[in-house]
């Protein structure tokens, strides 16, 4: 279905994979591309006014400022990113961290609040906007529930054993519940032994300076996540960059830093670490995983696998990437995830070999100084993955098969209204392209209007002219629910013009071309 | 997209206008300014085409018209 010629992410290695790889990125138009360019050029200079109006006192500024003592000092609000969020951000502002009351599971509740200083401070009104339709929420298997099954075996958990202990794992923090978590998680990945955390993000970034040090080279995807680059830095190795799912540019790097070593020394690495995610959460790609670990075998280097929102995902038995490709789990060598997005709970883990969980044990900062995870989290964790794996009694797979339906049908059928929608046909994050500033807040407002509670998405965590609004897509909506966000969103799209892909007429460039070549004959 | 009548197409025209500008997101006052920064600049060029161009149109009219006679009458010699 989604298919072009001209497409340089097409499957090179297709004898890799057991299933086709789809993967689109269309290409922005042109002209979307300079009425965004000239949009932000607008907004800038408007930037610019209001900054002279704030310098010069004529308006009051509500942000923080140099103070006037320090004024002769190295400026500290001056950079691009801080123009940003002054003169552009603030004028969308109500778009983003909307207080949500209640459980955000498929509906929502929100707490309606309203501005009367342009998005500067905000008041609620005290009404709640009830049912809305909730496409945000990293919920993809529908665990996010406050009844049930999970909720249940929390609650009784919590009697059993308090909120928590209040000390770290080698210490006196260690429970009976953390063991069996981590056996069942090993289980689960089919891995030898794993590592359960606290808290995702310190998962990552802990963790990989426990892994690598100096002398050692990460190869990272230039998408990866913040913690990842925060952990890669923080280990001191050298951190080098390869294009998004690019196996060409990874290829390239892995040989030049084998033939070359490292600077100056040209001594070899003494570890070579590729650093990549399961589905990238900006762009709804799904990780080469054979290509990657082809790699990794030719090469001799080690796989850090990050399964954030993957894991429970993807698969037939939800067990990520790994499960979705059919491979064996033990050619990655670090299984990473976290447990904040389809187990509906809070927490990252570490699957592998058994010595690099129990070097992970003693060397980990994350093992060693924070506290062990909540009774009720890890009971929330432990339930939630016995029903994915059917061992609760009831249907295996019922919602791995409930999200991909949900997925292809969501999918197909923005594809067929005409968006621009970017990432693999399996991957339950689907990236809308907005690419105009004002867009932006109109689509949020919009389909806030309708009930629909959506997640826009601009610069910094994308490209500058690469807005888009993204939907993740997850077990619990039923085709109703999708139905009426899809209604949705193609009014609001005939109203914004959003409608932007050229896929059906003919490529205007080519007629073009062909003149030019006959004039050049 | 089906409107009911002219008015409400032409609201969605100064929408489209509002979204692509950029300045949707703007305040009135900058909406204001924006506005009549455009509309005085597409005025002046609307005024300085009607006051100039028939002139150069005549002066162009006569130059070519110049030398389209002058080969016309030389042709005739």
């Amino acid at each position: 279905m989604f298919f072009f010629p001209q497409n340089p992410n097409v499957t090179h290695n297709s004898n890799l994979y057991k299933r086709p790889f789809v993967e689109s990125f269309e290409e922005t138009p042109l002209l979307v591309a300079v009425l965004t360019y000239m949009g932000y050029g607008i907004l800038t200079i408007f930037g610019y006014l209001r900054d002279f109006l704030r310098h010069w006192n004529i308006e009051k500024c509500h942000v923080a400022r140099d103070r006037e003592q320090q004024k002769d000092f190295v400026p500290l609000y001056q950079d691009f990113e801080n123009f940003y969020t002054r003169n552009l951000y603030m004028r969308i502002r109500d778009n983003w961290n909307r207080p949500v009351c209640g459980v955000p599971g498929a509906k929502m509740d929100l707490a309606e609040r309203v501005s009367y200083d342009y998005n500067w401070t905000f008041k609620h009104t005290g009404k709640v906007v009830k049912d809305v339709i909730n496409m945000g929420s990293y919920n993809y298997l529908g665990f996010a529930e406050n009844v049930g099954a999970c909720a249940d075996a929390a609650v009784d958990v919590t009697k059993k054993y308090g909120s928590g202990v209040g000390s770290t794992r080698c210490e006196i923090g260690n429970l009976d519940i953390h063991e069996e978590l981590e056996q069942l998680i090993a289980r689960f990945l089919g891995v030898e032994s794993s590592m359960a955390f606290g808290m995702g993000f310190a998962t990552n970034s802990m963790n990989i300076p426990a892994l690598t040090g100096k002398g050692c080279l990460i190869l990272s995807d230039e998408l990866n996540h913040a913690s990842l680059v925060l952990g890669a830095r923080l280990s001191g190795s050298t951190i080098r960059v390869f294009k998004h799912n690019n196996m060409q540019s990874l290829e390239k790097l892995l040989r030049d830093a084998i033939v070359h070593g490292q600077p100056r020394t040209h001594r070899p690495w003494k570890k070579i670490l590729i650093v990549v995610e399961g589905i990238y959460s900006m762009e709804g790609s799904i990780v080469r995983l054979p290509e990657v670990i082809a790699l990794k075998k030719r090469y001799k280097a080690y796989l850090y696998l990050d399964e954030a929102h993957s894991i429970g995902a993807l698969g037939p038995h939800g067990g990520g990437v790994v499960d979705y490709f059919g491979l064996d789990p033990n050619d990655v060598d670090i299984m990473m995830g976290t447990f904040t997005k389809s187990f509906g709970a809070a927490g990252g883990y570490i699957g592998g070999k058994k010595e690099l969980i129990d070097y992970l044990r003693s060397h980990s900062h994350s093992a060693l100084y924070a506290t062990s995870m909540s009774p009720p989290v890890a009971q929330q964790i432990i339930t939630s993955m016995k029903i994915i794996m059917g061992e609760d009694g009831s249907t295996l797979g019922r919602q791995q098969t409930q999200l991909s339906q949900n997925t292809t049908y969501f999918r197909k059928k923005l594809w067929d209204m005409g968006f621009i929608i970017y990432g693999n046909d399996d991957s339950p994050v689907v990236p809308l392209m907005l690419y105009m500033p004002a867009k932006i807040g109109a689509f949020g407002r919009e389909m806030l209007k309708r009930n629909i509670g959506t997640v826009v998405v601009g610069f910094p965590a994308t490209p500058i002219i690469e807005s888009r609004a993204r939907f993740c897509v997850s077990a619990a909506h039923t085709r109703e629910m999708l139905d009426i966000a899809l209604e949705a969103i193609s009014e609001v799209g005939d109203v914004l013009q959003l409608k932007y892909s050229r896929r059906e007429r003919p490529l205007p460039a080519l007629g073009w071309m062909s003149e030019e070549s006959l004039l050049q004959d | 997209m089906n409107f009911k009548n002219l008015r409400e197409y032409l609201a969605w025209l100064y929408y489209q206008y509002l979204l692509i500008t950029g300045i949707y997101v703007l305040e009135p006052w900058e909406k204001s300014i924006f506005n009549s920064i455009l509309f005085s600049a597409i005025a002046m060029v609307v005024y300085t085409s009607y006051v100039f161009v028939p002139i150069h149109v005549r002066l162009a009219l006569e130059f070519f018209s110049g030398i389209f006679g002058g080969q016309h009458s030389t042709m005739k010699h």
